[in-house]
């Protein structure tokens, strides 16, 4: 009897241990996003169409201030889901401002947040494609239309802002039908533009903001599709329940100026104040 | 080349393998010696995450830690913070993903010793804890660290569950894997490049010594 306690107890100890171990090492490698105000580091959720302004933001922000922001990015519909889900995250840029909406109308956010800018969609299409960048998408439904299209790229329109706008605008260009076939879904925009440029695709409705950037520049051309053609890209931020001061620094230099202007330069159309 | 993702997928899969590693050399001992009806269905339910798609179980493990799920309220209530979308919520993914990983080497190894030799270890008075620290564990050394070794590789190249569970939080939950995947959109071939040699680096050395250890335990055979 005691014996066979004494195993129970070492397998116990066994098995306890390591979890305890773990627990304490956790602890300490949470210390510092668990504890709101403390944090050097704050937690950002961007939409990917923010990729490359966003990190030229951080970038500055931390040489003014020391402060350096995680950001990840990703879809805006998979954020404001894993928002919801309970994840960390301090300050949410959402592509689309009705997934800050919701969350405002969750109590998830502190305030209603603040337009950061109108997003705006192109045409892009890589070197060596035989589709032609023109804003009509007028090259496009004449291959689809002769059956000799290859794949065109947007952002997956279930959970991308960026790919609504896409089915938007070639729906009011009377070529959705004709497309879907031989349409290729990235998870989100960003992964779209890679899709595209990388010439797995013949071309792409991707994110102004992300035709601009150099890596994308000198792999192909694009073409600005009127905004007419697709309901507004409202995008808007909006600091989160365990937003920590640092976020909320960030949160005010994204809206100074500086940071203004390069979110003009990435081709988002700035909202008045 | 992301060093953060690179530690933290180190540290995930070493705790794997610590916490994974005791509790799975049990379950290996009572499915490679004990006799009791439904064996087979045990054994099953430990080989699913093999087949199973990893989006399936990152959905199921969301359904089952997440916010509106009683575990996952307890822990929120116990430690200030949701268990998915964090590294705790990662470790626990990664043992129930490992689980086959860690239990068939080491169920194989167990099974492989002779009936008599267990037998002469009772009949020389040694008490279960003793027969398998110095009988079962020194025999199924090969099996145990071929069950380390591929636990270790496969929490380095977990993708799935971890993008559906885990929401790449640098520092947290963004491992090597998911840093690759970032790193492809981000137009960053050059280090996307980098880690995948790591990883691929990384699976040839796991294969490799898991091999010759087969071959080792084959020979003493």
């Amino acid at each position: 009897m005691t014996r066979r306690r004494i195993v129970l107890a070492r397998v116990l100890a066994c098995a306890v241990l390591p979890m305890a171990a773990v627990s304490l090492e956790a602890r300490g490698a949470n210390a510092q996003p668990a504890t709101p105000g403390s944090t050097k580091t704050p937690l950002v959720a961007a939409a990917s169409d923010l990729q490359f302004a966003l990190d030229e933001i951080v970038a500055r922000f931390h040489s003014d201030t020391g402060i350096t922001p995680r950001v990840t990015y990703g879809s805006s519909g998979n954020f404001a889901r894993q928002i919801e889900q309970g994840a960390p995250f301090e300050l949410f840029l959402s592509a689309d401002e009705a997934y800050v909406d919701r969350l405002t109308a969750r109590g998830l956010t502190q305030g209603k947040g603040a337009l950061y800018g109108v997003g705006r969609i192109v045409l892009f299409v890589p070197h060596g494609s035989p589709l032609e960048p023109d804003p009509g998408l007028r090259n496009l439904a004449a291959r689809l239309a002769s059956g000799e299209s290859g794949r065109l790229a947007i952002a997956n329109p279930e959970h991308a802002p960026y790919g609504r706008a896409a089915e938007q605008a070639l729906r009011s260009l009377g070529v959705w039908e004709a497309v879907q076939p031989k349409l290729l879904l990235g998870e989100n925009v960003a992964q779209a533009a890679q899709f595209a440029s990388s010439g797995n695709a013949d071309g792409g409705i991707i994110a102004y903001s992300l035709a601009l950037a150099p890596a994308l520049r000198e792999r192909g051309t694009f073409a600005l599709l009127p905004d007419t053609l697709h309901a507004p890209l409202r995008q808007r931020m909006v600091l989160l329940q365990r937003a920590s001061p640092a976020a909320a620094s960030f949160y005010d230099y994204l809206r100074a100026p500086a940071s203004r202007a390069i979110l003009s330069q990435y081709g988002f159309v700035l909202p008045e104040d | 080349m992301d060093w953060t993702a690179l530690g933290l997928s180190l540290r995930l899969g070493l705790v794997t393998v610590a916490l994974l590693l005791p509790l799975s050399f049990l379950l290996a001992r009572w499915l490679a010696f004990g006799r009791f009806h439904g064996r087979g269905f045990v054994e099953a339910l430990v080989a699913l995450p093999l087949i199973l798609p990893p989006t399936v179980v990152g959905f199921y493990l969301l359904v089952a830690f997440g916010r509106g799920s009683p575990v996952g309220a307890a822990f929120e209530a116990l430690f200030g913070q949701p268990l998915v979308f964090s590294f705790e919520g990662l470790v626990l993914a990664s043992l129930l993903v490992n689980l086959p990983f860690a239990v068939q080497p080491m169920q194989n190894a167990l099974a492989a010793i002779p009936q008599n030799v267990r037998d002469a270890a009772r009949c020389c008075g040694l008490s279960p804890l003793q027969a398998i620290r110095k009988v079962e564990l020194p025999l199924a050394l090969p099996g145990i660290a071929t069950a380390a070794v591929l636990t270790f590789a496969h929490t380095l190249g977990e993708f799935g569950v971890v993008l559906m569970v885990g929401g790449s939080i640098p520092g947290e939950t963004r491992t090597i894997s998911i840093a690759i995947y970032d790193r492809v959109q981000a137009f960053d071939e050059p280090a996307a490049g980098a880690m995948a040699l790591v990883l691929l680096v990384t699976a040839v050395a796991a294969l490799a010594i898991t091999n010759t250890l087969a071959r080792r335990a084959g020979k003493r055979d």
